[in-house]
């Protein structure tokens, strides 16, 4: 009896250790995001989750994964809101009655980076033209090939610059994973890729300031990054929080937050600049 | 070299001042495993001294498919799970993607053919003595289940430290259908697979070592039980 009483013992302390570790307070108002792995490798979402859950008292869950992947989850209805980077594929989302009310909340700028020896010679090069330089010497370009935002505007790039064909490329590499990764992979093959300036900057950080891969072309009009908020439609998904996301989309937009994300900062440098109307 | 030491410094760091993040991943790991462990071994003991005594049609062929099942790849579990539990999917309505409770149906579907498999060999393996000895006695069924799983406790034990192993190695589900959201589905493997992407090893290192701390109490008190239930 006293075998049994153990055994017993033994599991009554595992549902004892479960039960206490439970999420407590299951009440709490949730909504559930899917964003870009911009947003969330640079912090930004930590650095804004906390105020909203202080603002509203409604606790923000998100998932990053590219932006096509975070389109597809509203799609199905498996997030109720939406903070993605790809203007042209938000416009059909929206069009097709999946998204409503899109609002743009700030933005940043891509940027091509590449190690300090630059051997393909692109350095303030405009950006098509860096594109033609980097096909041409085979040099190695690291792309997220992932669907995501940045990878859409990658691939547009390589279109406006005339080159196509590149998938099967030995220099062209895709790692289909997050832009932070993607950025590692680059710095160890000694290639170049395409980034938001905000992941580079906390890349940049990450490596104390002193990172094997550097900026090298910038400032191009072409590599504007416009951020936007998609509420998603209740008319398509009954279940959506839409009050929550819609709550979301105007606490983004308001001055105060405006500013406060303006505010966020590393190493002094403003890695998303707000422009909601 | 360096950024391995200063990994490793950095792990003990976290671990020792007690990092929210670091303890969130962990806490959230001990939980969906002990929800899918507690499952697969309530659905999978029995189901394994069905497969390991009983003889019914096709006994064979049950047998290869649950071995077969023993490689199932995490990654088509996760797979499954999602279609199924996604909005658009038959189980929909509960809301369960990205949720603990979504882990813990995928690990249960990862542990099971374990369990089930080598619960079945535990119970092969007995005396066939044990069972005209138990009916001759008297025993209800139930008396007489319990009392076999009792007999193969040490094989049945070796079934739940293998699924166990499983449950607390796999990444793919996790990430899948858990999303890895911060503080809430955030598991110790799909936390090392994302601070190993973001270049941050001090993390990853301090969750390895964790992950390989709770093996090894598991272990260790699985061995104290075995020790103590000895005749």
């Amino acid at each position: 009896m006293t075998r049994t009483k153990q055994v017993l013992a033994v599991a009554l302390m595992f549902v004892a250790v479960t039960g206490f570790i439970a999420p407590a307070g299951a009440e709490n108002q949730v909504l559930k995001m899917a964003t870009t792995t911009s947003t969330d490798n640079t912090g930004l979402l930590d650095y804004l989750a906390p105020r909203f859950k202080q603002d509203t008292g409604v606790e923000l869950q998100w998932v990053s994964v590219g932006t096509g992947k975070a389109l597809e989850l509203g799609r199905n209805c498996d997030v109720d809101v939406l903070l993605v980077h790809a203007p042209a594929a938000e416009k059909k989302f929206v069009e097709e009655g999946h998204g409503v009310d899109r609002r743009q909340v700030m933005y940043n700028d891509f940027v091509v980076i590449g190690p300090r020896t630059d051997p393909a010679q692109v350095r303030g090069l405009a950006v098509a033209d860096a594109m033609k330089k980097m096909a041409r010497d085979k040099a190695i370009f690291v792309s997220r090939g992932d669907d995501s935002g940045t990878n859409k505007k990658e691939i547009g790039l390589w279109k406006k610059a005339g080159i196509e064909g590149i998938d099967k490329e030995a220099w062209y590499v895709q790692t289909g994973q997050g832009m932070m990764a993607t950025i590692n992979v680059a710095a160890e093959r000694n290639g170049y890729t395409l980034t938001d300036r905000g992941t580079y900057i906390t890349y940049e950080n990450n490596q104390k300031g002193n990172p094997p891969l550097v900026i090298l072309v910038e400032g191009d009009p072409g590599l504007f990054n416009q951020y936007s908020v998609i509420p998603i439609n209740p008319a398509k998904c009954p279940d959506t929080k839409f009050d929550l996301a819609k709550k979301y989309s105007d606490w983004m937009a308001s001055e105060p937050i405006q500013q406060f994300i303006g505010d966020f900062k590393l190493l002094d440098k403003q890695l998303f600049i707000p422009n909601a109307k | 070299m360096n950024y391995i030491l200063e990994g490793l410094v950095k792990a003990f760091q976290l671990l020792l001042r007690g990092d929210p993040e670091t303890y969130s991943a962990i806490r959230v790991t001990v939980q969906v495993s002990t929800y899918s462990m507690l499952a697969s071994l309530c659905l999978g003991l029995p189901l394994g001294f069905l497969l390991g005594y009983g003889t019914f049609p096709l006994k064979k062929m049950v047998r290869t498919l649950v071995d077969t099942l023993l490689s199932l790849p995490t990654v088509l579990i996760g797979l499954i799970v999602y279609a199924f539990v996604s909005y658009r999917g038959p189980l929909g309505e509960y809301g369960l993607l990205f949720t603990l409770p979504a882990i813990a149906i995928g690990q249960t579907i990862l542990a099971l053919p374990v369990v089930v498999a080598l619960a079945a060999t535990a119970v092969e393996s007995l005396d066939q003595r044990l069972h005209t000895t138990l009916l001759t006695l008297g025993a209800n069924p139930r008396q007489f289940l319990l009392s076999n799983l009792w007999e193969a406790r040490f094989g049945l034990l070796a079934a739940g430290v293998a699924a166990y192993g499983r449950v607390l190695t796999e990444v793919g589900i996790s990430m899948m259908v858990g999303g890895n959201i911060k503080w809430h589905t955030r598991t110790i493997t799909t936390a090392v697979a994302l601070e190993t992407g973001k270049g941050q090893f001090g993390m990853g290192i301090a969750l390895g070592l964790v992950l390989m701390a709770i093996a090894l109490t598991v272990n260790l008190s699985l061995f104290f039980l075995r020790k103590r239930t000895r005749h």
